[in-house]
């Protein structure tokens, strides 16, 4: 239990500050690879809690796909790279204000519902038991999903496409 | 381990995530912030699930990433055509639909 909560330490330190320099930092190219970091970091977490399925998801489709989007976006619109201060709007402090209060409000009601409550990690979740629940449980909804990958594909080649 | 570490981080990330989308101008920057968020519910998903020894918290998750690859996709598309109307990304400067 020591070890896993000096890695979840390390880990989450690393993604905070990660995250913070993704919404702070003025060169666009650099916010894409520290939420690279902040990808990273939610796998590592996904390992600790014993979704291996999920962390290997994670790292296929959001290191693998999401952030290879990301960097084409960033090229494609040829943001100006390491141009200061243009990335972010006057309303910052407002912006600011509002994350804090929110993250104030979070934290009590969290701290008042759970407390210091165990995480007992008893078992592995297994992929094949994850398999099983998204073919039987779930079908209906992954087949949903399914039709709305292929509506966004189609969706996103209509939108993008020249005429 | 604790139940709160996991979700207080996601509360964290999803404050950070707030922030981006608030103050950031660039839209790039903001589908990005909406990742963060997306993340962070992600971990506050797995980690019930864990907590409750379900893997319906995975099969969310899953479902989460799945649906946020495709929102990447079309959001990206967007600001394409936003930048080929306007030559710029600046949401500020979006105000088309403004009365």
């Amino acid at each position: 239990m020591l070890a896993q909560n000096i890695f979840f330490g390390l880990i989450a330190v690393t993604m905070v500050l990660a995250a913070l320099k993704v919404v702070t930092t003025r060169n666009v190219v650099h916010a894409a690879l520290f939420l690279v970091v902040v990808l990273a970091g939610v796998a590592g977490q996904f390992i600790l809690l014993a979704a291996e399925f999920t962390a290997a998801t994670q790292v296929l489709v959001y290191i693998g796909a999401v952030i290879i989007l990301f960097l084409f976006g960033l090229m494609l619109t040829q943001a100006q790279i390491g141009s200061p201060s243009s990335l972010d709007n006057d309303r910052r402090s407002l912006a600011g204000g509002t994350a804090v209060i929110l993250f104030a409000l979070l934290g009590y009601v969290l701290w008042d519902g759970f407390g210091d409550t165990e995480l007992e990690l008893t078992r592995v979740q297994r992929t094949a038991e994850v398999s099983d629940s998204i073919f039987s449980t779930y079908i209906v909804a992954f087949e949903a999903v399914s039709v709305l990958l292929l509506a966004a594909l189609i969706g996103a080649i209509v939108v993008a496409r020249r005429e | 381990m604790i139940l709160n570490q996991f979700l207080f981080l996601a509360a964290i990330l999803f404050c950070i995530g707030v922030y981006g989308v608030l103050a950031r101008r660039n839209a790039v920057m903001v589908l990005m912030s909406i990742e963060l968020i997306l993340n962070a519910v992600n971990i506050n998903l797995v980690a019930f699930g864990a907590f409750q020894d379900t893997v319906a918290g995975q099969v969310f998750a899953l479902f989460v990433i799945a649906i946020a690859a495709a929102e990447v996709g079309v959001g990206l598309a967007i600001v394409l055509l936003i930048y080929r109307n306007k030559t710029n990304i600046d949401l500020d400067q979006v105000d088309l639909m403004k009365g």
